[in-house]
Formats: C-alpha cells, sequence, structure tokens
C-alpha cells in the first residue's frame, strides 16, 4: 500500500490495493460465515432437540468455545497445515482457503451456540402443536429454524464480526502477503509495526465502516423480509 | 421452502466462489521466507515488481523474524529463505535443509536513543555504549524474537563483556515483537533500541528517537539468501525459486538493491559473492 498516502486519500482514489484488500477481508469472512452456518445450524439445532447423557456438558463446552482464542487457532491449523503436519499435501497454508478454514472454526461454536439457545426457547412454544402434528425429528429441526431465522440472523452477525475483526488467526494461517493473503486487520497490524500509525487508524475506521455497512444491510433485510412474508 | 433452499445454495455458492478464486495464480508463484526489516523497509515492495515483470514469477514473502522464518522453512512451508543472521544459516545449511547460501547485500544496524541522550552514550563505539547504558540502567528495548537483530544484539552485549542474561532488570525490556514494534515501544518509553538502518529510515512514528551510535564496524549486518532443499521437502518449487535466489545475486537484482532509496537515502548495498557458501 503506497504510505504517503493518507486513509481518505486511499478512499477518494479508489486505490486499486486498498479495494483488493477489502475484497479479500469480506469474501474470506463471508465464506466462513456460510460454512460455519451450515455445521454451526444443524448443531446448534440438533443440541435445542435431543435429549441424552452428557448433553448439558456439551452445551457447555459449546458455549465455552465461543471464547476460543484466534491465536491459538490459528497456531493448531498452522501445524495441521504445514507441508510437516498430516494435512500438509493439500498445501494450502498461506492461502485464502487456509483463512477461511480458521474463522470457520472460530465461528462455529458462536452460531451453534446462539442456534441452539433460539431453537430451545421456541420449542417451548412449539411443542404441543408440532407434537400433534406428528412431525418427524428432521421436521421440527427444519421448521424451527425457518421459524427462527430472524433471530438466526443475529448469530450470523455475531460471526461475522468475530471473523471480520480477528487477526490472529488469518495472520498465522495467512501469513500477510502482500496482494494475496493481506485483509483489513492484517495490514493495519503491518501498518502500525511500521510506525505509519495514522494510516492504520484510517485502516481501522474503513473496517469498522463496512462492518456496520453490512449489519445496517442485514437489518434492513430483516425488516424487509418481515413485512413480505408477515 | 424454495426460498430456503435457494438461500442455503447461494450461501453454499458464495462460500465456495470466495475459496477457490485465488488458486488460479498459483503456478507460477513462490514462497520466501524472510524477515520484517525487508519488509518494513520496503525494500520487497520495490524490487517485487521489477522481478516480476522480467520472469513472471510471483514472490510471496511471509515476513517474519530470522529464526522463524528458518524454522518455516525447516517445515517445508517456504521455497527460499532471505534472512540476516550468518551463524543461524549456517547452522541451517550444516543441517540439510539449505541447498547453498549466497550473500546478497548489507547495512548496518544503528543504536537509536532519545535525542536527549540521558545515558551519554552518543558516539560511535557501541561496546562502550551498552556497557554504559547497563551500568545507568538506562531503558533499552530487545526484540527478544530470535530475530537477526536479536542475534546481532545478544552478540554485542557479549562482545561488550555484558552477561545479559545476569544482568538483565526492569530496564531491560525484551517485548517479542518485530523491529518496528519495538521502534514504538522505545519510542513510547524514552529508551534505547538496536534496529537495523533499513527500518529506521522508513519508519515513521520516531517521536523523540534519534540516531546514537552508528559507524562501528561491529554493526554490519549482512543478509544471505537461499533455495530451501528439495530432497527433504519435495514440495520446493526448485526451479522457480531458484530463478530467484540467481537473479537477486545477478547484476541486474544487484542493481536494484542498489537503486532503492528513500527519501535520496540507500538502504542497502549490494555484495553478492557468486561462489556461496
Amino acid at each position: 500500500m503506497p504510505d504517503h498516502l493518507s486513509a481518505l486519500q486511499l478512499i477518494l482514489n479508489a486505490d486499486p490495493t486498498l479495494l483488493a484488500i477489502v475484497q479479500l477481508s469480506l469474501s474470506v469472512s463471508l465464506a466462513a460465515v456460510a460454512l460455519a452456518a451450515a455445521i454451526g445450524m444443524p448443531i446448534g439445532a440438533l443440541l435445542a432437540l435431543t435429549h441424552f447423557p452428557g448433553r448439558a456438558i456439551l452445551v457447555v463446552l459449546l458455549n465455552a468455545m465461543m471464547g476460543l482464542p484466534p491465536v491459538v487457532v490459528g497456531l493448531a491449523l498452522y501445524l495441521l497445515l504445514s507441508r510437516s503436519g498430516p494435512l500438509g499435501e493439500l498445501g494450502i497454508l498461506f492461502t485464502p482457503t487456509a483463512m477461511v478454514l480458521a474463522q470457520t472454526v472460530l465461528i462455529v461454536p458462536i452460531i451453534a451456540a446462539l442456534t441452539r439457545q433460539t431453537v430451545e426457547d421456541l420449542w417451548i412454544e412449539y411443542r404441543d402443536e408440532l407434537g400433534a402434528m406428528d412431525v418427524g425429528a428432521l421436521g421440527r429441526m427444519t421448521t424451527l429454524l425457518w421459524d427462527a431465522r430472524f433471530s438466526l440472523l443475529t448469530a450470523l452477525l455475531a460471526g461475522f464480526g468475530r471473523a471480520a475483526a480477528e487477526v490472529g488467526a488469518v495472520m498465522i494461517v495467512g501469513g500477510n502477503i502482500d496482494g494475496f493473503t493481506r485483509t483489513m486487520t492484517t495490514a493495519v497490524a503491518l501498518e502500525t509495526s511500521k510506525g505509519n500509525l495514522p494510516l492504520a487508524m484510517g485502516l481501522g475506521a474503513i473496517l469498522i465502516v463496512i462492518v456496520l455497512a453490512i449489519n445496517a444491510a442485514a437489518w434492513g433485510t430483516r425488516v424487509w423480509s418481515q413485512r413480505v412474508t408477515g | 421452502m424454495i426460498f430456503r433452499r435457494s438461500f442455503v445454495a447461494i450461501a453454499m455458492l458464495l462460500g465456495i466462489a470466495a475459496v477457490c478464486r485465488p488458486s488460479f495464480a498459483d503456478d507460477r508463484s513462490i514462497v520466501v521466507a524472510s524477515t520484517t526489516s525487508t519488509q518494513d523497509s520496503g525494500l520487497f515492495g520495490y524490487l517485487l515488481p521489477i522481478f516480476k515483470a522480467k520472469t513472471g514469477i510471483e514472490v510471496k514473502v511471509i515476513a517474519q523474524g530470522t529464526g522463524q522464518a528458518l524454522d518455516t522453512a525447516r517445515r517445508g512451508d517456504a521455497d527460499v529463505v532471505f534472512v540476516h543472521a550468518k551463524a543461524q544459516e549456517e547452522k541451517f545449511l550444516a543441517e540439510g535443509f539449505g541447498v547453498k547460501r549466497f550473500d546478497v547485500m548489507y547495512n548496518d544496524f544503528v543504536l537509536i536513543g532519545p535525542k536527549s541522550d540521558p545515558a551519554g552514550v552518543k558516539g560511535r563505539d557501541i561496546e562502550a555504549a551498552l556497557k554504559t547504558i547497563q551500568a545507568k540502567g538506562a531503558p533499552f528495548v530487545s526484540r527478544g524474537d530470535r530475530s537477526g537483530t536479536h542475534a546481532a544484539e545478544l552478540a554485542l552485549w557479549k562482545q561488550a563483556g555484558v552477561d545479559i542474561a545476569a544482568a538483565k532488570g526492569p530496564w531491560y525490556r525484551e517485548i517479542g515483537q518485530g523491529m518496528g514494534a519495538a521502534l514504538n515501544t522505545a519510542s513510547a518509553m524514552n529508551g534505547y533500541v538496536l534496529s537495523d538502518r533499513g527500518t529506521w529510515i522508513s519508519f515513521k512514528n520516531r517521536g523523540d528517537l534519534d540516531v546514537v551510535v552508528e559507524g562501528d564496524k561491529r554493526l554490519f549486518n549482512q543478509y544471505g539468501v537461499m533455495l530451501v532443499n528439495p530432497e527433504k521437502h519435495p514440495t520446493v518449487k526448485k526451479e522457480l525459486g531458484q530463478a530467484f535466489v540467481d537473479w537477486v545475486i545477478s547484476p541486474e537484482g544487484q542493481a536494484a538493491i542498489a537503486a532503492y532509496e528513500i527519501g535520496g537515502q540507500q538502504l542497502f548495498f549490494p555484495d553478492a559473492d557468486k561462489k556461496g557458501s
């Protein structure tokens, strides 16, 4: 990134380096949210609707895993994905794919734990009705997930916020390679280490605005679709 | 139901598209494990586009401390290492992880400190300066991260006759981070810190800091380049990595290094020796 320019000039010039970094940050974090939703929501719903010995332990574990330290997740994945590690043959260390994986691991627990709580609360309301209609387990799960979709949006946003904001994991498994795995957060860390504090701060402000815009868009979608579908 | 399915499908497609997109560029690219000084000083930002225009090879730089960069290569996660701690590089070679080491360029270390120089160490003698800093207990920031600069600092304490492991106290602050972070820390606490000149020249958050000791020949800082041994790690991109090594020590690469300046100051001085070691 041309470091004689301020963050404001970079935006006004639509600086291609800045745009590429923003695009990478967004696509990595959104891909992680999509993957984590596909994994986490069924897990959360399943956990909400089933009863088995040890379930309480699993729920506590899942809740605790919302606080996984990104740097530890990054390190564990680094050891797995390194050429000398068990998954080294994939050759995906220091690529955006590895970054998506790291963020997915970080946010699956968030989405799963919040889904479990939401679905469990809804289940109390729906239990008699669904029980009377003799709906199967899979049917219950999909019905509850669908009817809880507006509340679940918050779970997705929480996941996205965590993914877009973290730096520890993507730094380790992505390597902060210029033009390839440099995201908004790793760029902020780099500019800070170069002593370019105004540019670092400006990039941070851009990131916050983007996260805000996405949350506003999600809110708008929710209001709109509630009006359409009732 | 249709809505639900299409939403899930779109989300998955988005995810897959984002994951797959970057892998096209992988064919002609290499990973170079290097030091924070070569990146923070902007050298790679200047050098790599020239190399790419010439060869079409994309160079992905992982900037770490020298010790960590060598470890990354030991694990087989880099094709080339470009670092600055000769003793550690020779150990790496002796273990069979490197093919051959070539000198590339040098610059020098400088002792940075507050302009007012509270410990009174200004001058050309780094040993005397370090002895005084220790005797007076003036705040000193150490990288503490097994980087090339950290190794050089430890060697200088030894030459100055200070057993730093025994002498360290609250005045000696090991931060375990890169050069830029160490300079930021020194700037914040008005302490002394050893830096490579390249990072110092390009560093922007100087505050009240300035160069206090320079020009001592013991402050010499040599950079070397090595291809990671394909016999240890068959995934190493041998031809492309070798092309990069050959280019940085070629007359053209050396001229490019010499041409890199900030504010009219040359940062690195080419001194490639074709024979290697």
